[in-house]
């Protein structure tokens, strides 16, 4: 899709400052968003170890656009999915796919890269999910559908299950969060943001191998 | 700046909390009318449609020549065409005017010729219209029943509730999907005791959902997804073809289905290629259409936030609706998803649908307190109950539900509770305890309730798929457990599937299991004294509410 850069800047702005709410984010105990290089080191090669998980990037997270629709900061975010996973003894690699922005695909296309099978694929705006190699596209170990409601410890925690599913083991999922003003309040946002998001889908594209150094 | 203290109230009120954005035609922020909207137009050769509006053949995409090919219908197309946008507009609100005559008419359009009439109708005429239009004679209404936990007790409890107080249709889904089968179980174990005929679905990915339709755990099905624009149908590896061909795996099962869409989804995804919300839902409305299936589920749904926010938004969503039932489908119509912080909004919002009627006037009411709504809340919930009663009341409307007494619900919770227990105990999965039956007997919500062992929990699910559980094993664990009422009803459901009545348009059972769809409950709306009317019975019920002082009451 083509887009004047310049009228979509003005309109996300506007669109963001109308969205920013009196009580919205609360206050975060680990923000500040650490400083963070993401190399990419080619097209990302099926692993052969069974002690990793792959954590998949969305087409724009921490390229285009660096946090989530509450304003937590990408690389809070991956640092803390990294931790959970490495918590575990587990290792986490880390791609981008850009062929689809549709979390679904992102983390399901990761399975079959992935060493144990297990992948856990974010959107910019953070929607999450939690994803196993045989399981449908659409379907999934855990999903994270209401991005304003994660927080950091909850990426840790997604970090931590993904690596227990990998282990082969059957941890208690993540507690679901459910806010039923999540809608009226972000939803526009959401929309404005996955718009932003798939301008950087590439048809076609193979998934690329990023290094990632905090 | 001083602030005003007016302004400082007006900025605290709920509605300010809800987001708002200008229209963007340019990626589709636009509810109607969008410059981008195609001209409508249509050209018929051999048969064939050959340019739709303003495309020819070479140039469609997938889903126009899907349309093209299946939705349309050549032999009144260009005659249909051919009239004003005015003139059908009229038809449509015109009482004299029979709905076939409408019907008829709206078979020759194309999507942008529909977006073109719906640009000339207000809100009013377009209720006009629903009333007229929807398939089924009489209006009725679906919910939703979730909770936070996936806990099947509370599942059981709220469903048995839900169907005494009227809703004919319920569905579930889930907060980790792999809780799927034990949801399902329990939504249909509780509505059978709530009351015997009530359909029951399972939102999920469309291979287990029709898994589970396919064992007779569920009995219909909903959410098969269908999109304006080709980008997002490849998004999710789909075309309009092989949402058909799931459509027909259902109906070959003998399985109630139909497919959702709704306003907003292809802005949503990223893909609405600069055109009007309501003219990419149209399209959606029309692959439905051509692909034979029975009903829809639309009025934005779970994009709700999206027209929600722009000028007129609300009112393509009652367009959609409309252009639905104008191409004789069964529409459930939405008010499923909550769209604003502001009583005075969603109650608007939900009078769009309710006073006309629909054939669902939401197409998820939640049965629970919206915080166990895992659609992630919806327009009304549990709480609502009674002003929705009210309103029923008020304004003489059949919104589908009915008072009830605090003893009568209790006591279907409660045995809905104890009947999934005997299920549970029967099929060999994790107890459900004595101190959960009597939780979920007077439980309002998921916090009410003691937890369960998840990880066990998702175990015995699995085993329940693996080990090939059906409708029947439910049907035998029942009964032998006494609950032969409930055994009876379950098998009764069972039954549908193989006389398949229940795949008329709009159908519906009653108590007694009698389908109740457009075929047998046509609508004959034609002004007043025409169409559905409330019966003394109905009205009866709907007017006594215990609250209401009577002159017994006094003793003078």
């Amino acid at each position: 899709m083509q887009l004047n850069e310049q009228i979509l800047k003005e309109i996300v702005m506007q669109v963001l400052q109308g969205m920013e709410m009196p009580e919205a984010a609360p206050a975060k105990k680990a923000v500040s968003g650490r400083p963070m290089t993401i190399v990419e080191k080619g097209e990302a090669r099926p692993g052969t170890k069974s002690d990793e998980v792959i954590i998949s990037l969305a087409p724009a997270f921490a390229k285009y656009q660096n946090k989530t629709i509450v304003n937590i900061p990408h690389s809070d975010v991956l640092r803390e999915l990294i931790a959970g996973i490495e918590e575990e003894g587990i290792r986490a690699r880390v791609i981008r796919v850009t062929r689809s922005s549709d979390v679904a695909f992102v983390a399901h296309d990761a399975t079959k890269l992935s060493g144990s099978g297990i992948a856990i694929g974010i959107q910019s705006r953070g929607t999450t999910v939690i994803h196993q190699k045989d399981l449908p596209p659409l379907s999934n170990l855990e999903l994270f559908p209401q991005s304003p409601l994660l927080e950091l410890e909850t990426y840790r925690a997604i970090g931590r299950n993904a690596a227990r599913y990998a282990k082969g083991e059957s941890p208690t999922p993540v507690p679901t969060k459910n806010d039923q003003m999540a809608r009226p309040k972000f939803q526009a946002k959401a929309a404005v943001l996955h718009i932003k998001e798939t301008e950087h889908v590439v048809p076609g594209s193979k998934p690329v191998e990023l290094e990632v150094q905090f | 700046m001083k602030r005003s203290k007016r302004f400082e109230v007006l900025a605290a009120r709920p509605v300010n909390q809800d987001g708002f954005v200008v229209d963007w035609p340019e990626v589709g922020l636009i509810a109607m009318n969008s410059p981008n909207d195609p001209v409508p137009s249509i050209k018929v050769v051999n048969g064939k449609v050959v340019e739709l509006d303003g495309k020819q053949r070479e140039d469609f995409d997938f889903i126009d020549q899907f349309i093209a090919d299946y939705a349309i219908d050549v032999n009144v197309a260009e005659k249909a065409m051919a009239m004003d946008d005015y003139a059908i507009a009229k038809m449509l609100v015109d009482v004299n005017v029979s709905r076939d005559e409408v019907v008829k008419v709206a078979r020759g359009l194309t999507p942008a010729k529909l977006v073109a009439v719906f640009n000339t109708m207000n809100v009013v005429e377009m209720m006009m219209a629903v009333q007229k239009m929807r398939a089924r004679k009489t209006p009725s209404n679906q919910c939703h029943v979730t909770n936070l936990q996936d806990n099947p007790v509370q599942i059981a409890a709220d469903a048995a509730e839900a169907a005494l107080r009227g809703f004919d249709e319920m569905e579930t889904t889930v907060g980790v999907v792999r809780y799927a089968p034990f949801n399902a179980l329990s939504l249909q174990v509780g509505g059978q005791v709530g009351r015997g005929g009530v359909l029951i679905q399972c939102a999920l990915e469309e291979a287990t959902e029709l898994l589970l339709g396919m064992r007779g755990i569920t009995a219909y099905a909903e959410t098969i997804s269908v999109y304006g624009t080709e980008n997002v149908f490849v998004d999710g590896d789909d075309t309009p073809w092989s949402k058909g061909f799931l459509a027909s795996a259902y109906a070959s099962r003998g399985l109630k289905m139909r497919f959702t869409s709704g306003t907003g989804s292809e802005v949503q995804m990223g893909y609405a290629e600069g055109k009007s919300m309501l003219y990419l839902e149209i399209r959606c409305i029309m692959v439905t259409k051509g692909a034979g299936v029975q009903g829809l589920q639309n009025g934005s749904i779970s994009c709700i936030g999206v027209p929600g926010a722009v000028p007129g938004g609300i009112r393509a969503v009652l367009a959609e609706n409309l252009c639905t039932t104008m191409l004789d489908l069964e529409v459930a119509s939405g008010n499923d998803q909550t769209f604003s912080h502001s009583d005075m909004r969603r109650t608007a919002r939900l009078l769009m649908q309710m006073l006309p009627g629909t054939d669902f006037i939401t197409s998820g009411y939640s049965a629970t307190p919206n915080y166990d709504n895992m659609f992630a809340g919806s327009n009304v919930d549990a709480e609502d109950f009674d002003d929705f009663n009210i309103i029923q009341r008020d304004l003489m409307i059949d919104g589908g539900l009915r008072p009830v007494s605090e003893e009568e619900v209790v006591a279907v919770r409660n045995k809905a509770a104890r009947a999934l227990q005997a299920v549970f105990r029967e099929l060999g999965f994790p107890a459900i305890t004595d101190e959960e039956v009597e939780a979920a007997t007077y439980a309002h919500g998921s916090k009410d309730m003691p937890p369960r062992n998840v990880v066990e929990d998702l175990k015995a699910a699995e085993e329940m798929m693996q080990r090939g559980i059906t409708g029947i094993d439910i049907v035998k664990a029942l009964a032998k457990n006494g609950f032969v009422d409930i055994a009876e009803n379950v098998l009764n459901m069972l039954k549908q599937r193989i006389s398949g009545d229940y795949l008329h348009t709009s159908a519906i059972l009653d108590k007694d299991f009698n389908v109740v769809s457009a075929v047998n409950n046509c609508n004959d709306y034609a002004g007043p004294g025409t169409g559905y009317r409330l019966s003394k019975e109905r009205w009866n019920e709907i007017s006594n509410i215990s609250r209401a002082i009577k002159p017994s009451d006094f003793d003078v």
